[in-house]
């Protein structure tokens, strides 16, 4: 059997996912990214393989993505995150046409045709307000981890209204409306609806169009692709948590196959040649 | 002794300026805002009136400045920042065509007439990047107080390339410089530059035009001065007291309309006479 692997090497964290022959998920691993980018890639696929019960020596073919992909000295081929997105969103729902990938230091928008060629993308990686880490960003300030943002949303009804503008300057939004006596889960609900507000502006600037599939860590939070649905008018897809996080890295795994395969074909071809 | 004040209210520091007659500084303070921001006006005012060695009675005429103008309740009028530093800038440096200040949470491209008219004004406080701000999170990732952040840059001799625009994401390229064993000092002297290239795309939006005059609370700051300079090619107009200008600007203002009244007020003697 041909098991081939996925890396995603992204801002905040690397992630690995294990496929096999038919593309079904055998496991998934992820590492903060860190500083030491290939280290926290080979933890991440290390961590995969041994979700999926397989040695790391009987990987067929590795693919590399995300934006240390370059860093990955042991991948076979690397593909650019948006190549790897499209192809991990239809791996999921075939028939998306908009992608929203909200990570950690970086938001993108793709519209994909119906054989999932990229037609159009913008991205945000220049301003920390429309990525996850406005969101980490207003949880510190709050006194909060990471980790407590989805519990905080969660229990919240009513949001607070937050600019959204400058993850910086949030600060002191945020210092105003807890003097005032805001809850934080209310202080926090109102960011996640200014990230909100900024994808939208994103995807209309690539002309969304459904079906709308949300990826990305920031959409494990249930309330982001709620808050999404509410302003989108329409239903949208979103794969199940934890795998939200991991598409891209599905997707590298998924082109790893069939670059193999076209490999084996290609050699396939040359041996008749040779034989004929 | 006619006396006028000027307090201008930033985001991050208070500034009180009491000038005399002639249009001479005699007293000045500055303090943190902090959150009580009406209180952080009157206690700065307070303490320049002290300088001054007068009463609060004794000053005529106070305009308050800056983003907090209006919670400055005892003054008599409120002026914008922009308006203060262009005059501030003039009263100093009168020379002065285009003004760069840069405070805590914003930074401001002015150009102006001979006098301190404003003809033009560009700014940023939309997003932290080439504001205090910035110097402030370099300074709180690389644990360097900020009063050290100048004269460190300055010992800085090979500068890194500062490749991201958000404070946020500065941090982290910050760290990922250390991380791969950079000298502070020349980490600093990447971060100072990066602010002078932004502050200078906002200086050409309003055009530059000799003098400049740099003003502001970043003013203090060492290494700015002369990481502007090298970049522009220029000289620029700094003093002591550049970072009150704003102050000063509303103090120069606040006399101004404390002699007009005056006259105001003479010409109506006369009239009912």
């Amino acid at each position: 059997m041909r098991i081939t692997a996925g890396v995603d090497i992204g801002s905040t964290y690397a992630k690995a996912a294990v496929l096999d022959d038919d593309g079904k998920l055998l496991g998934t691993g992820i590492k903060p990214t860190g500083f030491r980018l290939a280290e926290a890639a080979a933890d991440a696929l290390a961590q995969a393989c041994a979700a999926a019960g397989v040695e790391r020596e009987s990987l067929a073919y590795v693919c590399s993505t995300g934006y240390g992909r370059s860093m990955v000295a042991f991948r076979d081929v690397q593909v650019t995150d948006l190549t790897a997105q499209a192809w991990g969103t239809r791996y999921f729902y075939p028939d998306t046409r908009t992608v929203l990938d909200v990570g950690g230091q970086t938001m993108k928008a793709l519209r994909l045709d119906e054989h999932g060629r990229v037609r159009s993308f913008r991205l945000n990686d220049k301003c920390a307000a429309g990525t996850g880490a406005f969101l980490e960003k207003t949880a510190r300030y709050l006194g909060y981890r990471i980790e407590e943002i989805g519990p905080l949303v969660d229990a919240s009804v009513k949001t607070v209204p937050i600019s959204g503008v400058c993850a910086v300057f949030a600060e002191s939004e945020v210092i105003n409306h807890v003097s005032a006596g805001a809850s934080p889960g209310d202080i926090m609900h109102g960011a996640m609806k200014s990230l909100v507000q900024r994808s939208v502006q994103l995807m209309k600037r690539v002309q969304m169009e459904p079906e709308f599939t949300l990826v990305g860590g920031i959409m494990r939070f249930g309330t982001m692709s709620r808050l999404l649905r509410e302003s989108l008018g329409a239903g949208v897809n979103v794969p199940p948590e934890p795998r939200v996080q991991f598409t891209a890295a599905i997707g590298a795994a998924v082109l790893a196959g069939r670059r193999l395969r076209k490999l084996e074909a290609r050699q396939g071809e040359q041996h008749l040649a040779a034989a004929g | 002794m006619l006396h006028a004040g000027g307090v201008d209210v930033g985001s991050t520091q208070t500034k009180a300026v009491v000038i005399d007659e002639a249009r001479r500084i005699v007293g000045r303070s500055l303090i943190p805002t902090g959150a009580n921001v009406v209180t952080a006006a009157q206690s700065a005012f307070d303490l320049a009136v002290a300088e001054a060695g007068i009463t609060e009675g004794d000053v005529a005429y106070v305009i308050g400045t800056g983003y907090g103008r209006y919670k400055v309740t005892f003054g008599n009028a409120q002026v914008t920042e922009i308006c203060c530093h262009a005059r501030g800038a003039a009263e100093m440096f009168p020379g002065t065509r285009t003004v760069l200040d840069m405070g805590g949470q914003d930074t401001k491209a002015i150009r102006i007439q001979p006098g301190g008219d404003v003809l033009d004004f560009c700014m940023n406080d939309k997003c932290a990047a080439g504001t205090g701000r910035f110097l402030q999170s370099a300074a709180a990732a690389l644990g360097i107080p900020m009063d050290e952040l100048g004269s460190r840059a300055l010992a800085g001799q090979k500068p890194v390339n500062i490749t991201t625009t958000c404070t946020v994401f500065a941090e982290s390229e910050v760290l990922s410089w250390l991380a791969k064993g950079k000298k502070i000092d020349d980490i600093l002297l990447g971060v100072h530059r990066s602010i002078a290239t932004r502050s200078i795309a906002l200086l050409r939006r309003v055009g530059i035009e000799d003098e400049i005059t740099f003003t502001g609370g970043v003013t203090r700051n060492q290494a700015m001065a002369p990481v502007l300079e090298e970049a522009l090619g220029k000289k620029l107009n700094l003093s002591e007291e550049s970072h009150y200008m704003g102050a000063l600007g509303a103090a120069i203002i606040a006399l101004e309309r404390a002699r007009a009244g005056e006259g105001a007020g003479t010409a109506q003697v006369g009239g009912a006479a």
